[in-house]
């Protein structure tokens, strides 16, 4: 299989659980892009269904704990990285949280992620979630922007299996196959993305 | 829940489920969308390959259960997992209850395990004192209700929006929209306190793969991954089966699992943990991990050579999917606490003969299930096996006692059928849709059996026919070289019910140089003994065909009863088992049996004519399409026919007849009854051919019942002449 049948057939499989796929030619477009999101996401998207509904009065008072500006948690950049995106994220009012998502389970609205892998056969990209920060990150924020670079896409979960397998002999070690948004069909089989995790995942392909 | 106290209990029950008409809707929608979207989930991979792949790693798997076990756990402990063997329910809920109070755990949220409900752990948790909240979303509303689920991968797909409304209504003491994408945020929000508040996280786990100490759990919702993240401790419960070398064999049957499950190529989440990770809860970072592994049977189920491979099974739902008799009546009237064929066996074995006894009797024996299945495990043979266990441990009833008598003495059991002849005459007419019925039925037999009007008893048999001159006609006369020879395997019901289409069949044969010959010695080939539960009675009537015509002499053995022809060539060889010394026979004999229409069709090649040209639509017999996985021919054979072969919608799913299974319960058999005679009308053919003179019985009994519209039904072999 060639590199663009692997990206074709990844972009199929990805957009068929809903799953947006941008081809992007640097981590500079990747952080414009993260911020774009978060900007041009409604503030609390839940807000469209979620915090609007009836729920009760302990499950409101955790919603009341999530602090005014939009956030983006993007806890695998450090240093200089980190310098450079919150540069441009304090530009569009935005706070950018690297730790403390257990401060933030009420939700985060984007979070900013890079990927290990990414499968093509099922439009699947794989991140190690060793870290505690990351992990939650990715399971908190209503839209979850993730980098994966073309060189770590394979065709199918055997070709990264002797590597996910090294990884998992280190322990600790918890490994995510993330394949579109959270989802639900468990009321009358009508499917529902947005069950616990993100409502939105959006993979941009970084040009090697 | 399935606990019905008695047989007439549970039928009652089913009445109730078939008159639900949001569930029958339901769960039609679900059968007709789940074909399609399995097929394109399967594309372009070779499913027969991956199924034997994973059925033979299973299989190793299963048979080093205690190796793997060991090796799992000293690799867990050397990185800090704590390792429990749990030999029984009782004793893993009692392990994780003292995880609790050890770690002084007052709220614990779950995510779903089959495994859990095997156990019935949140009632002893909750008998603890302990808070249990299930935090998938169907889990959570089946567990607000107070309620089993009745489905494996879907379980509150019997309950409506408008019944989860009212629901989480009471819940957050809030009005709540009947609306689906509202309710299930309604429930994020409510179910993210849970996860914020938990001291434990309970999971189940897919995979637990002993090279690393790597549990895989596969969900949609990501509701597992919360749980295993927030709370302090993480506790998770799998069967010994799941036990697995390596990640290998886990990816294998990942790519089986959620293709099989609901169509989906993966699941939203696969996630694999191995260890304590990171936990911002705990005081030194690290989360307190525990894996739970249930027995409860399963070490000895290993080693029982004809159940071991019920240890295959991935749980994805699929034999409950593809059920005709789940589609009509639900999960908690087809299941005790596992749904579904695997669940008739698997209650058995976890919660015993007396939730059991009823329901291994609800299998009509389609061999759906088995064709389904990701593993291979031959499930409708081993629901009639602990049909048959359930009998020998609590004693035979009568009737299947009685039957089992009579038909191993053939000349007894003919000479009963030839007395019927005589005694219906009173009774017998002729019917519009083709045969003679028994017009009035004698009162012996059940007024519920009134959906379908029942067939007359043929003057003379088959063999009788045979003798009296149909021998001399059909075979090459003397000094002609015959090129093949065949034996006729007629069945009961050609022989003695439609003697006419078995006629039909052999003349069909006739003019091919074949040598054809019809052993006087045969009998019933036994599928209704073993329907019944009657399994010696069923190896007697096999031993006696197989002695009737010994498969040497012959090149084929062919047979125009589709159950007939499955239930020779596949449970004949399973049957004489333990009779080493005909072993090669049996084997023989199976390899030789054909059914009628890939004999004429792929064997003779009947030359294609052109002819009326009547639209003839076909009904799939299951013992033909998915036992002798013969699809192709006998279409081609009605297009042979001069005739124009025009579809029906679900053409392969059972018509209901199952043998003794219309008998028992007839309301279910007329229910798939009277939607396969709609689509037949429906496809607008004025003949309906089929290959198996069960389902004419079925489906021209009810089509000769029916008010309006009437289509004529044949046997196929009766098209060509």
């Amino acid at each position: 299989m060639t590199k663009q049948e692997m990206v074709d057939l990844f972009r199929q499989k990805a957009e068929l659980v809903s799953a947006k796929v941008i081809p992007i030619a640097s981590m500079k477009d990747a952080y414009a892009y993260a911020i774009d999101a978060c900007v041009n996401k409604e503030a609390c998207q839940l807000l469209i269904s979620g915090c609007g509904e009836a729920i009760s009065d302990t499950a409101g008072a955790l919603c009341e704990q999530k602090p005014a500006p939009r956030i983006v948690a993007a806890p695998q950049l450090k240093d200089k990285e980190l310098k450079a995106f919150t540069k441009l994220t304090e530009e569009r009012g935005i706070q950018v949280l690297t730790q403390g998502m257990r401060q933030h389970l009420a939700g985060i609205d984007v979070a900013f992620t890079t990927c290990d892998y990414g499968i093509a056969e099922t439009g699947s990209i794989v991140i190690d979630s060793a870290s505690e920060e990351l992990r939650l990150a990715t399971m908190i924020a209503e839209v979850h922007v993730a980098v994966l670079r073309l060189k770590d896409l394979v065709h199918m979960a055997y070709d990264v299996e002797q590597q996910l397998d090294a990884r998992m002999k280190k322990a600790p070690s918890y490994m995510a196959f993330i394949t579109g948004a959270s989802r639900t069909a468990d009321i009358e089989r009508v499917l529902a993305i947005g069950v616990h995790g993100p409502l939105e995942l959006h993979i941009l392909l970084l040009e090697d | 829940m399935q606990t019905a106290q008695t047989l007439e209990q549970y039928k009652a029950e089913l009445r109730d489920s078939l008159d639900n008409e949001f569930l029958r809707k339901t769960l039609d929608n679900f059968a007709v969308a789940y074909r399609t979207g399995r097929e394109n989930a399967f594309k372009g991979i070779d499913l027969p390959g991956l199924i034997a792949e994973i059925a033979a790693a299973k299989d190793d798997s299963v048979a080093r259960l205690d190796e793997l076990y060991a090796e799992f756990k000293k690799n867990a402990e050397a990185i800090g997992i704590h390792v429990h063997m749990a030999r029984t329910a009782l004793e893993a809920n009692e392990i994780i209850a003292r995880i609790a109070e050890e770690n002084n755990c007052k709220t614990i949220v779950k995510s779903k395990s089959m495994t859990a409900e095997e156990t019935l752990l949140n009632h002893h948790l909750e008998d603890k004192g302990l808070h249990v909240t299930e935090t998938d979303l169907g889990e959570w509303i089946i567990q607000l209700r107070h309620e089993g689920p009745s489905h494996m991968v879907m379980p509150a797909i019997h309950l409506s929006r408008y019944q989860v409304a009212d629901l989480f209504s009471q819940v957050t003491k809030k009005d709540q929209d009947s609306d689906i994408q509202k309710l299930v945020k309604v429930a994020r929000r409510e179910l993210r306190v849970k996860y914020a508040e938990a001291d434990m996280g309970i999971s189940g786990g897919n995979f637990a793969i002993a090279d690393s100490a790597t549990i895989g759990l596969v969900t949609n919702e990501g509701n597992a991954r919360l749980v295993t993240t927030l709370p302090r401790v993480h506790v998770a419960l799998l069967g010994l089966d799941k036990l697995t070398p390596t990640l290998h064999d886990a990816l294998r049957v990942l790519r089986a699992l959620p293709r099989n499950a609901t169509g989906q190529q993966i699941t939203s989440y696969a996630t694999w943990i191995t260890g304590p990770n990171e936990c911002g809860a705990c005081e030194d970072n690290k989360k307190i991990m525990h894996v739970v592994f249930l027995d409860n049977g399963r070490r000895a189920l290993a080693k029982d050579p004809d159940f071991k491979q019920v240890l295959r099974c991935v749980r994805c739902g699929a034999c409950a999917n593809v059920c005709p008799v789940y589609r009509m009546v639900g999960g908690h009237k087809y299941g005790h606490i596992y749904i579904g064929a695997i669940g008739l066996i698997l209650t058995y074995f976890f919660h015993g003969r007396e939730k059991a006894k009823h329901l291994v009797q609800n299998c009509i024996n389609c061999q759906s299930c088995k064709a389904i299945c990701p593993a291979g495990i031959d499930l409708p043979r081993l629901i009639k096996e602990i049909h048959a266990r359930i009998q020998n441990e609590e004693g035979h009833p009568m009737q299947g006692q009685l039957l089992g008598m009579m038909m191993k003495n053939r000349k007894l059991f003919h000479g009963l059928l030839r007395a019927a002849n005589w005694a219906q005459r009173p009774f017998v007419g002729k019917g519009q849709t083709g045969g003679r019925f028994i017009r009035h039925l004698p009162m012996v037999f059940a007024k519920d059996q009134d959906f379908r009007a029942l067939p007359a008893v043929a003057e003379t048999p088959f063999r009788d026919l045979w003798e009296k001159g149909l021998k001399q006609e059909i075979n090459p006369k003397p000094g002609q070289h015959a090129s093949m020879k065949v034996a006729l395997f007629s069945g009961c019901v050609h022989d003695f019910v439609y003697p006419e289409q078995f006629v039909a069949a052999a003349k069909a044969m006739a003019g091919k140089n074949a040598q054809i010959d019809y052993p006087m010695q045969q009998s019933c080939c036994g599928l209704p003994l073993q329907m019944m539960g009657e399994l010696p009675a069923a190896r007697d009537v096999a031993l006696q065909n197989l002695l009737a015509m010994d498969p040497a002499e012959y090149d084929y053995i062919v047979t125009s009863c589709a159950s007939c022809a499955s239930h020779l060539k596949h449970n004949y060889p399973k049957l004489l088992e333990d009779r080493p010394d005909l072993a090669f026979k049996a084997t023989q004999f199976a390899e030789k049996v054909i059914d009628f229409s890939s004999f004429v069709h792929d064997v003779l090649k009947v030359a294609p004519k052109t002819g009326a040209g009547k639209k003839v639509t076909y009904h799939a017999p299951c013992h033909l399409c998915r036992g002798l996985d013969v699809r192709e021919a006998p279409r081609a054979l009605i297009s042979a026919s001069g005739n124009e072969y025009v579809p029906c919608a679900e053409e392969e799913v059972c018509c209901g007849f199952g043998g003794t299974y219309g008998m028992k319960f007839a309301e279910i058999s007329n229910t798939l009854l009277q939607k396969k005679l709609d689509n037949i009308v429906a496809s607008g053919a004025s003949v309906i051919v089929t290959d198996c003179p069960g389902c004419v019985m079925q489906i021209r009994g009810g089509m000769e019942k029916r008010q309006g519209q009437k289509v004529e039904v044949k046997h196929i072999a009766e098209l060509l002449g």
